[in-house]
């Protein structure tokens, strides 16, 4: 996994409440057993003016011009901008991969779904949440202004190019952990495996139905 | 202090907490079907890792899996499309790359993971249960802990055996008295859903208690924690009582003899102390629940049926009438209009919501002797999983469903996500027993209404939506 330490770039918009997972990776990409490769179907329903199907050449497909990700100004954005509940719906772990391979390291919103927020962490994407009047400042900042960027420190939650201040952020420091240094969770996770073993050890004493084999 | 049904599970599986209040969690089973499993599986070759407890794993297809007889009856090879194919074929070589229980596709207890896994006992009381899908809070209808995770975290079980949490809080929500004729646990949820909303649940697991609770049936407990995702909670559970222990112990891996002994007195342990804590309590009159019809492009946009689809003038904010005014275009409705005036143009009943036998056998005493209307397009039945298919055949039902005009297929997600070729077309609109009716879940522009079986089976009969219990005035 890239560390995440600090990242400076282009803010780009995602102007609705409670983006679903779908909206994000629409289904019929699923179908793919690979991880990556998924950028180019992101928001596919909204982006494009056909309809996508796994495997074509997004390249020849029509652009929708009304959606902001296809305007010049946002090309090459890496920061997403978006309003409350972002991520909800399914568990699917394609939309962060999606956000991911798009070239998006962190999404700023007043709210997330719970499975979409710890998804984005494990793949290496912030999800960042503020106030959903600071949101709307940025939200405002970004239309006014051509090329706004921000720049985010993740060591110090801080984040700079909005105002003379810079905002502050939380995140569980867990998490923040794994990302600086761009650990794999199972990693961490083995290094506890004597521990583990203990207590699989007693339960199986207390519950010994659990570990049936079952015979199919 | 007194400990809550959740508090009891997260404890009895806490392996450590870590300083920074995530824990890692023991997880007794996990559930693997081919949609979110792939990736994780190619995580574990390309660390050079290895399955923690193989025999902690049961596999089975469904997402992905056409629901025609003549497709399904050849097995992975009669599969048409390629992806999917890809996709299934994968399943089965990654289970028997690592030596993980798979339930094949032409076997027949396969069927959809949250109706196989309480059905055949791969799923007790008392177990952490985790799946690659957001539905697994069906699980703990039978009192354990069940939540979806997602690939990565698929991954993380696979390989260490664990789950890496953090304590949520607790939610009772008490629904009490009995329901009125007509009135299911499909309604019950959806009601809760539009009493606190699609996110009322967030950071919680909920418990469902009260006598309207525990008069439900095993499936319709299941019904009622399917959807507790839909209302923001990872996990939804219901206590052990008489009528879990009687259900599990006619499934076929349940423990038997003097383990099943042990096991049940252990399971009897499984509710909230009378004393226990709750984070939030609140506390439903059954009575008041009528059946629910969805009417926009989120499970909390709902309503009862003799209701209206809401005026822009009730919304209290520019953003909930913004809100209204997508979900109405998307839906191609108008405000304020009634919900019995809506005419759908397909029914789908089936989904890990509402297709297990008692959906089926609700549905056909709706349909018994009557017909689909001539103005509906398609009206599915897809049944749960094989047990359920094979059940609802001696009895009798597919020939219900048959000569009332509907189709009756193989066992599957299907329309529920429309991954495969049931899907709806642009502007097609669907009174389906499934979970979800965001924009475009049923097929690219679909429209989805969140029903019980019964009443997707009323409209059926009707054209449009009818409480089932006036059924006979409307036709
Ligand atoms: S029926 Fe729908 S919600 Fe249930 S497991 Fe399948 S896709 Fe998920």
């Amino acid at each position: 996994m890239e560390p995440f330490i600090v990242h400076e770039g282009l803010v780009a918009p995602m102007d609705r409440a409670n983006v679903d997972t779908d909206l994000i990776m629409p289904k019929q990409f699923l179908k793919s057993i690979r991880r990556s490769g998924f950028g180019p179907n992101l928001f596919d329903d909204l982006r494009y003016l056909d309809e996508g199907v796994p495997d074509a050449d997004n390249s020849k497909r029509p652009l929708n011009p009304e959606f902001p990700l296809n305007f010049p100004r946002y090309q090459g954005a890496s920061i997403l901008l978006a309003r409350e509940n972002f991520g909800c719906g399914s568990s699917r772990e394609h939309a962060p991969w999606a956000l991911v391979d798009y070239g998006f390291r962190a999404v700023i919103a007043p709210s997330f779904a719970d499975i979409f927020r710890s998804n984005c962490f494990k793949n290496g994407l912030l999800p960042i949440e503020l106030d959903e009047a600071v949101v709307e400042q940025l939200f405002r900042a970004m239309y006014e202004q051509d090329g706004f960027r921000l720049k985010i420190d993740l060591s110090e939650q801080r984040i700079e190019g909005f105002g003379s201040e810079s905002l502050r952020f939380d995140v569980d420091e867990f998490r923040k952990d794994c990302l600086l240094k761009g650990l794999d969770d199972i990693g961490i996770t083995l290094q506890r495996e004597s521990a583990i073993r203990q207590f699989e050890e007693t339960h199986r004493h207390q519950f010994p139905w659990v570990f049936d084999v079952v015979e199919i | 202090m007194g400990q809550t049904l959740y508090d009891k599970l997260w404890s009895s599986h806490l392996v450590e907490e870590r300083e920074d209040g995530t824990a890692l969690i023991y997880i007794d089973r996990q559930l693997l079907h081919e949609v979110t499993s792939p990736q994780a599986f190619e995580g574990l070759r390309l660390a050079g890792r290895q399955p923690w407890r193989i025999s902690a794993n049961v596999a089975v297809p469904d997402h992905n899996v056409s629901t025609l007889a003549s497709e399904r009856s050849q097995g992975l090879a009669g599969v048409q499309d390629s992806v999917s194919r890809i996709q299934l074929q994968t399943l089965d070589d990654n289970c028997a790359d690592f030596g993980i229980p798979e339930i094949p596709l032409d076997d027949k207890r396969q069927g959809i993971v949250h109706v196989m896994g309480p059905e055949q006992g791969a799923t007790l009381p008392g177990m952490t249960i985790v799946c690659g899908d957001s539905h697994t809070s069906t699980h703990g209808a039978l009192g354990a802990l069940a939540h979806g995770i997602g690939t990565s975290e698929v991954e993380h079980v696979l390989a260490t055996g664990c789950l890496i949490q953090r304590k949520m809080k607790n939610f009772r929500i008490t629904v009490e008295g009995s329901v009125g004729q007509g009135v299911t646990a499909k309604d019950i949820a959806l009601a809760i859903i539009g009493e606190i909303g699609t996110a009322g649940g967030t950071g919680h697991a909920i418990e469902f208690a009260g006598s309207a609770i525990t008069g439900l049936s095993m499936e319709g407990r299941m019904t009622l924690c399917n959807m507790a995702i839909e209302a923001g909670a990872r996990a939804g559970m219901v206590a052990v009582d008489d009528t879990t222990l009687d259900y599990v112990k006619k499934t076929p891996w349940a423990p038997k003899g003097e383990l099943w002994e042990r096991a049940e007195r252990y399971w009897r342990t499984l509710k909230s102390d009378h004393n226990a804590i709750f984070d939030r309590d609140i506390t439903l009159k059954a009575e008041d629940i009528v059946p629910q019809v969805t009417w926009g492009t989120s499970p909390e946009m709902v309503v009862g049926i003799d209701g209206r689809v809401p005026n822009f003038e009730d919304m209290p904010s520019d953003t909930a009438r913004a809100g209204l005014q997508r979900a109405l275009e998307y839906m191609g409705l108008e405000a304020g209009m009634a919900i019995t005036d809506i005419r759908p143009d397909v029914i789908f009943i089936g989904s890990c919501t509402n297709s297990r036998i008692e959906d089926m056998r609700a549905a056909a005493a709706v349909l018994k002797g009557r017909k689909v209307a001539p103005s509906i397009k398609q009206a599915l039945v897809v049944p749960g999983s094989g047990v359920v298919k094979a059940q609802a055949e001696a009895e009798g039902l597919d020939e219900i469903f048959i000569s009332a005009g509907m189709e009756w297929r193989e066992p599957g997600c299907s329309m529920c996500l429309a991954m495969n070729a049931d899907k709806l077309e642009p502007e097609q609109r669907c009174a389906s027993t499934s979970n979800r009716n965001f924009e475009g879940r049923q097929g690219s522009g679909g429209r989805t209404h969140l029903v019980s079986p019964a009443m997707a089976a009323a409209a059926a009969v009707a054209g449009h939506f009818v409480n089932v219990e006036h059924l006979e005035e409307a036709v």
